[in-house]
């Protein structure tokens, strides 16, 4: 399958100033990230909070610079383009946000906020309207909601609404970023399809951003692991939830309380222990080495590659390359 | 096996410009001696005014009827003097949000201190004794330096371990913990759980878990209890709930929940929950259920039993096999 996106070791460093504007360092919130997105296919990234999914995402909009790094979209650097070059593409490339509260225009109707995208890059408001009408559509809100504001709606419609603005543009790929997190499970279940009908309609790429596990593996074909900005587990998703070998992904699956109650927890399972480093001064070498259970001394020393383990499915863990039996075990 | 907690026809009003509100409209609920019973509902359901009626802590101008009964006594007769003997006493209470729950002022040990020591009559050396044998239980690594920091300096795990720890400071015999997980990361998720299991091993005390997590319903639940719009639509053991779901709501919920390996296209319940402004006659859930016919409409379900101790507000459970998935 051709990619339609390439991503290559893309990095960003936020510097901390203090009060008087003087360096304090920085927060390396997303370092050396390469994954490709196959077209037409779901990549899934999963990650607990300030592993960099997040910040990754508005790193391929551009919404903020990378320090480094490439992302190819159709063989064209998208940060190396500027001006009216960048817009075009940007076009392209559409993203919907985790909340629908924050992320609509209150002051506009339904239909013009689905439309905005439209005005902003140069088509007629008639032209504009009718083309919102359609994706309104799409997304099953009944006409009669075209003239009501934000505030009208309930979530889950307002998530629609999101969608809808982010499909009017046509773009090939869309990124949602957390985008079910704030609705219940109900609703969720709902908007879940919906993103599934819509691929299909539109032949759209997605990339899926969410810290819930299942939702992930329900949606994507590849999925990526972060862990405190870097990747640590990536490839098809049956692999990476079936036979995760990187102890993170391990560690984290085990954590997600099941809904299967022969599967409770018994009070023996190992759990991850301690809280996230910060991502101000983060572990030297594997970043995961202070939490994990087979560290050793030179997972301090040495950053581990990302490194082929099964077909597509590589994992970031110097002792998995070695071949070591507990990890693989587990 | 003994109540510790009972709960009757609790009804929950709000004043609002449309008049009065009930948000919490008839719950009846059973809490056993050392078990936990997890309220499992979605946004709005009600869920977390239940949980704050039961200690009187909802907004002024908010009306709580019915019964509420801590070992035999009344809870909603006392006066405000007697409930502030109980609250944090003998009936702790957890929010979401331990940032907000503690005082970002104040160093969190001495904010544990304050408690036990409006509680119990201890000098300040004991009390502070007290806490940091607290801390060590709630696993907050090196409790001697950690009783002297400040909220800000701990992470979100570490403070909800505070707060697990001052909730304990007075060895309650009912803990109320409303979403304690739902802020928290999985990895950390599954240790505060976990935290929760080991202390109510030790001390014995009931826990009620409101969550939305059918996930951590799972993992913690003896009981459950469904909530929709205001009401227990479910009740019954984990397992009766959760496997074999009588309620055409409670099957609607785990089947719209993605879960390990799920292909296919998700089941859903369409629609929205109703406004409590513009609560329907009839069953709340009617409007969105496959199987409502035109008395679910009309009137109101009593509660059906089955099995051991599961019973759901349905017209329609002579059938149930239909609703299981």
């Amino acid at each position: 399958m051709e990619h339609i996106l390439e991503v290559t070791d893309v990095s960003k460093t936020f510097s901390l100033r203090g009060m008087f504007g003087q360096s304090k360092g920085g927060v390396s919130a997303v370092n050396g990230v390469s994954f490709t997105l196959k077209s037409k296919g779901t990549l899934g990234i999963v990650g607990e909070s300030g592993c960099g999914k997040s910040t990754l995402a508005r790193l391929i909009m551009r919404l903020i610079e990378p320090d480094q790094g490439q992302v190819r979209y159709k063989n064209e650097d998208l940060l190396k383009l500027g001006g009216s070059d960048l817009k075009k593409m940007r076009k392209r490339i559409q993203m919907v946000f985790q909340n629908p509260y924050s992320s609509l225009n209150p002051k506009l109707t339904i239909l013009d906020n689905v439309a905005f995208p439209l005005w902003a890059n140069g088509t007629g408001r008639a032209a504009a309207s009718t083309q919102a009408y359609r994706y309104l559509d799409a997304v099953g809100l009944p006409k009669s909601y075209a003239a009501k504001y934000p505030h009208h709606l309930s979530g889950g419609q307002r998530q629609r609404v999101a969608i809808a603005r982010a499909l009017v543009l046509e773009p090939d790929i869309v990124i949602a970023d957390e985008a079910v997190s704030a609705l219940d499970k109900s609703v969720q279940a709902q908007v879940l399809n919906l993103f599934q009908d819509l691929k299909k309609e539109f032949d759209l790429s997605l990339i899926f951003i969410s810290h819930d596990l299942h939702v992930v593996e329900y949606m994507s074909d590849d999925v990526m692991v972060m862990y405190l900005g870097g990747v640590v587990e990536k490839g098809p998703k049956e692999e990476v939830f079936a036979n995760p070998r990187n102890p993170y992904t391990q560690a984290l699956l085990k954590s997600v309380p099941s809904v299967d109650l022969a599967v409770r927890k018994a009070p023996e399972t190992e759990l991850l222990k301690g809280d996230l480093p910060s991502p101000l001064n983060p572990p030297s070498g594997c970043r995961f080495r202070t939490r994990c259970m087979f560290a050793e001394a030179r997972c301090a020393q040495n950053v581990p590659a990302l490194v082929e383990v099964g077909e597509g499915h590589h994992t970031a863990c110097l002792l998995v390359h070695e071949g070591m039996a507990a990890v693989q075990n587990l | 096996m003994s109540n510790l907690l009972e709960i009757d026809s609790l009804v929950t009003s709000f004043s609002t410009k449309k008049g009065m509100v009930d948000a919490v409209r008839g719950v009846t609920l059973r809490v056993k001696k050392g078990k936990t019973t997890v309220i499992l509902g979605e946004s709005g359901s009600g869920k977390s005014v239940m949980l704050r009626s039961i200690l009187r802590l909802t907004q002024r101008g908010s009306n709580v009827a019915g019964s509420v009964r801590l070992e035999g006594e009344d809870l909603l007769g006392k006066s405000p003097k007697e409930m502030v003997a109980i609250r944090g006493n003998r009936v702790a209470m957890i929010f979401q949000d331990a940032l907000s729950a503690l005082d970002p002022l104040y160093r969190v040990g001495d904010q544990l201190k304050e408690t036990i020591r409006a509680h119990h009559k201890v000098g300040r050396r004991e009390a502070k004794d007290r806490v940091i044998e607290l801390f060590r239980k709630v696993g907050i690594p090196s409790p001697e330096e950690r009783v002297h920091a400040y909220p800000h300096e701990m992470s979100g795990g570490m403070r909800q371990r505070a707060v697990i720890a001052m909730a304990l400071g007075c060895r309650p015999d009912l803990l109320l913990a409303d979403e304690p997980t739902t802020a928290l990361d999985v990895t950390i998720q599954a240790q505060i759980l976990r935290l929760f299991k080991e202390l109510q091993a030790e001390f014995g005390m009931s826990i009620v878990l409101v969550t939305h997590d059918i996930g951590v319903a799972a993992e913690m639940a003896d009981e459950v209890a469904v909530m929709y719009a205001g009401k227990i639509v479910e009740y019954g053991s984990a397992e009766e709930v959760l496997t074999r779901p009588m309620h055409p709501y409670t099957a609607g919920l785990i089947a719209a929940t993605p879960q390990s390996k799920q292909t296919g296209r998700l089941s859903t319940i369409p629609g929205q929950p109703p406004l409590i402004t513009e609560m329907p006659p009839g069953c709340a859930f009617a409007q969105r259920c496959p199987y409502a016919e035109s008395r679910c409409t009309e009137s109101v379900p009593d509660y059906v039993s089955a099995g051991r101790s599961q019973q759901a507000a349905c017209f329609q459970l002579a059938g149930r096999e239909r609703y299981a998935q």
